[in-house]
């Protein structure tokens, strides 16, 4: 078969794809964007506030899901109570690696927190694999949140629908305390300037530690959200983050408004492929970044210098 | 620089292993065979600590065979690279005789060739690829549990045969996904099926399946058939459940799939689930007397069948190395070949034997994963829903094109 015909029988396949295998290819792409966004978003806040590329990332959406399995099993925790204290608990944690490890790098190039953060990472999902083994936990969604809504279209897990929500909400909140608060303000302000922002009497150190802390937070409650649709297994952060980095340097490093639209445009764009051609829907995400950063290198929402 | 890095944390990993039982191993010339798998990554529960339990109580219940024998363990990462360096210095280096499992074709493949070059015995377990029997096959090599084409025959024969006649694929795409659907896809059509379509993704990078299930609904397929493993299948299961393709009367089937596979999903979800295996603990009562034999071991759990066929294996060889003695059982093509003259008989896979091209014939079962109101427990997951015969779930020899043969 020559190029041409190769290229004119895939056209038709598409031609013959009905409008509802469209629109519901673009709900799955929001539901997957809502995952994108919030973790790029916790990469874009700890990227935009300490200058760290955190590349124990995945590792730490990871540990939100086994945390969230564990309360349940351990202690019989249910999920809703989990979605407020395994985020609270893995961010402990990151306060900790904050604290004594990364605060270490501040003064040193971007590559000394990466290849800490990518060691710190490949030890977490290594201590998980040896205690829970590597084919998966299991975890339900909980009972209110099971079943299915005709959409007309399409028959959409109720579970999705509230991924997409909270995802949504916690996006604009963390958006609107960066951007719009007292709070927000002097945390922009102190890594504009640190030392100008200690004579005025704040702890910038402290600010920096729960800066950390919050985006560690952002990647565990990812975490439980992922729980009842994937396999909790050690390897689940590794698999996403390649494309949550895609995201955020399409998006412009470090900006948050930036990455949480991003995550969500991609997720669409990466659903439409799987149907038009779902072997290159692995790379559409790259492929789209190199034109990016072709056009626009500081990506879709990065500030000029 | 970076293999070499590798190849030296390789060889530091197997020199940890090794001491162990040095001890033993004093006066008499003794066997030593090491188990070379996945120890800490994606296949370390199907393969990994549990294969080493195996053919541990393999060797002791052989007991005193008249010579000692002893078994260390690699961990090959799934990389070819450090697979290769481990076995060169295993073979080269600490005088082990017969290399074990090896999961994840492209190592089985490259640990097969250096069997050959050194002349010493490979009784692989874990490996899928046909080629360690067929196109790639050596004087020195035992393919034991299973390849792609059982599964594909077993799965995709037995399944048209039982009502399963409408196709659609999810595969994962590279080589072991790709052998997948286009067997399982022959026999199939051969059985009067049809295959409606496929969805082949990019791997490892995919974790939402959902759109590909979708698709696969909307083909109005019967069967939906999962050309991946370990976590992509779990991932599927799960998601086809979530989208209520399971519950709306489509079958899914898992073409390689494991025990492990259905308790890390639950009974909940994964039941009605088609998966071919060729051990099962529950099978029969030889098969859960070497169940209860192992439990010591491993603390309860029951091991799948690579794991099994490390077991299996390992009986066969040692009986293989008795019937010839352990010098000339140095010499990995003549133990090879005792092992294919004698019948096998094991507690695990019952009696057989192994062809002229390395393949040992052991029965294929397809397994329906049962609802959870039938089973009885954990780990009692399977109904038997069809055998395929030892002949049967082997590529026939004239099509396998082994050059050991054709002579």
């Amino acid at each position: 078969m020559n190029p041409f015909d190769v290229f004119s029988d895939w056209f038709m396949r598409l031609w013959h794809i009905p409008a509802v295998a469209w629109l519901s290819q673009l709900v799955l792409g929001l539901q997957n964007g809502a995952f994108y966004a919030m973790l790029s978003l916790g990469l874009a806040v700890i990227f935009g506030m300490l200058n760290i590329i955190n590349f124990a990332h995945g590792a730490l959406f990871m540990m939100g899901a086994f945390v969230t399995w564990m309360l349940a099993n351990y202690i019989g925790i249910g999920y809703f109570p989990a979605l407020i204290l395994a985020p609270l608990i893995v961010a402990a944690f990151g306060l900790v690696l904050e604290r004594t490890l990364i605060s270490r790098l501040y003064g040193l190039d971007h590559l000394y927190g990466l290849l800490l953060t990518f060691g710190l990472a490949l030890i977490i999902e290594g201590l998980f694999r040896n205690t829970y083994g590597s084919s998966g936990l299991p975890y339900s969604p909980p009972g209110a949140l099971q079943g299915a809504t005709n959409l007309g279209f399409m028959y959409m897990p109720n579970y999705r629908g509230w991924v997409v929500f909270v995802a949504l909400v916690v996006c604009l909140a963390t958006w609107f305390l960066i951007e719009k608060t007292s709070l927000g303000a002097t945390l922009r302000a102190a890594t504009e300037n640190a030392a100008l922002v200690r004579a005025f009497g704040v702890n910038v150190p402290r600010l920096i530690t729960l800066t950390y802390a919050g985006g560690v937070g952002l990647a565990a409650l990812a975490g439980v959200l992922a729980a009842p649709i994937y396999s909790v297994n050690p390897n689940m952060g590794s698999q996403v983050i390649n494309t949550v980095f895609a995201v955020v340097v399409i998006g412009g490093m470090g900006s948050i408004l930036g990455s949480v639209i991003t995550g969500f445009m991609l997720g669409v764009i990466e659903g439409l492929t799987k149907v038009a051609l779902p072997q290159f829907s692995g790379a559409v995400v790259f492929a789209f970044m190199i034109v990016v950063l072709l056009v626009q290198p500081r990506g879709l929402f990065g500030k000029a210098a | 620089m970076n293999v070499k890095r590798r190849a030296l944390l390789a060889s530091a990993a197997a020199a940890a292993a090794l001491p162990l039982r040095r001890g033993r191993a004093q006066g008499k010339p003794g066997i030593k065979i090491g188990v070379l798998n996945d120890q800490s990554g994606t296949y370390r529960d199907v393969t990994g600590p549990l294969s080493v339990a195996c053919a541990r109580q393999a060797v002791d219940e052989l007991g005193d065979i008249g010579f000692p024998v002893e078994v260390v363990v690699g961990d090959h990462q799934n990389k070819p690279d450090i697979g290769a360096s481990i076995a060169r210095q295993w073979f080269d280096r600490d005088g082990v005789d017969m290399i074990l499992d090896v999961p994840t074709s492209s190592v089985a493949l490259a640990v097969a060739n250096i069997a050959k070059e050194k002349n010493k015995a490979y009784v692989n377990s874990g490996g899928a690829t046909p080629d360690l029997t067929g196109a790639q096959c050596n004087p020195q090599t035992v393919h034991w549990t299973y390849d792609t084409y059982m599964l594909a025959r077993s799965t995709g024969g037995a399944t048209v045969k039982n009502g399963g006649d409408t196709w659609f694929f999810i595969t994962a795409n590279y080589v072991f996904g790709q052998q997948l659907q286009r067997d399982t896809s022959r026999f199939v059509t051969q059985g009067g099926g049809k295959v409606l379509g496929a969805a082949i993704y990019p791997f490892p990078e995919t974790t939402d399946f959902s759109s590909f299930l979708l698709q696969a609904q909307s083909s109005g397929a019967k069967v939906v058939g999962l050309a991946n493993a370990g976590g992509d299948t779990v991932n599927c299961v799960k998601q086809a459940h979530e989208f209520g393709l399971t519950a709306g009367g489509v079958k899914l089937a898992a073409l390689l799939g494991s025990l492990q596979v259905v308790d890390s999903l639950t009974l909940d979800v994964a039941q009605g689930l088609l998966i071919t295996e060729s051990f099962y603990w529950d099978l029969n009562d030889r098969t859960r007397a070497f169940t209860k034999r192992l439990e010591v071991r491993t603390g309860g759990v029951p091991c799948n069948a690579v794991q099994a066929g490390c077991y299996g294996g390992t009986i066969h060889y040692l009986k293989a190395v008795r019937a010839i003695g352990v010098d000339k059982a140095r010499d990995g093509a003549a133990v090879i070949a005792q092992m294919k003259a004698m019948p096998t008989d094991d507690d695990a896979f019952g009696k057989g034997r192994i062809r002229e091209d390395g393949r040992n014939l052991c029965p294929a079962y397809l397994f329906e994963v049962k609802k959870p109101s039938e089973s009885k427990g954990r780990w009692d997951y399977y109904n038997l829903i069809a055998t395929t015969s030892g002949e049967d779930a082997a590529p026939p020899l004239a099509d396998e094109h082994c050059p050991m043969v054709k002579s």
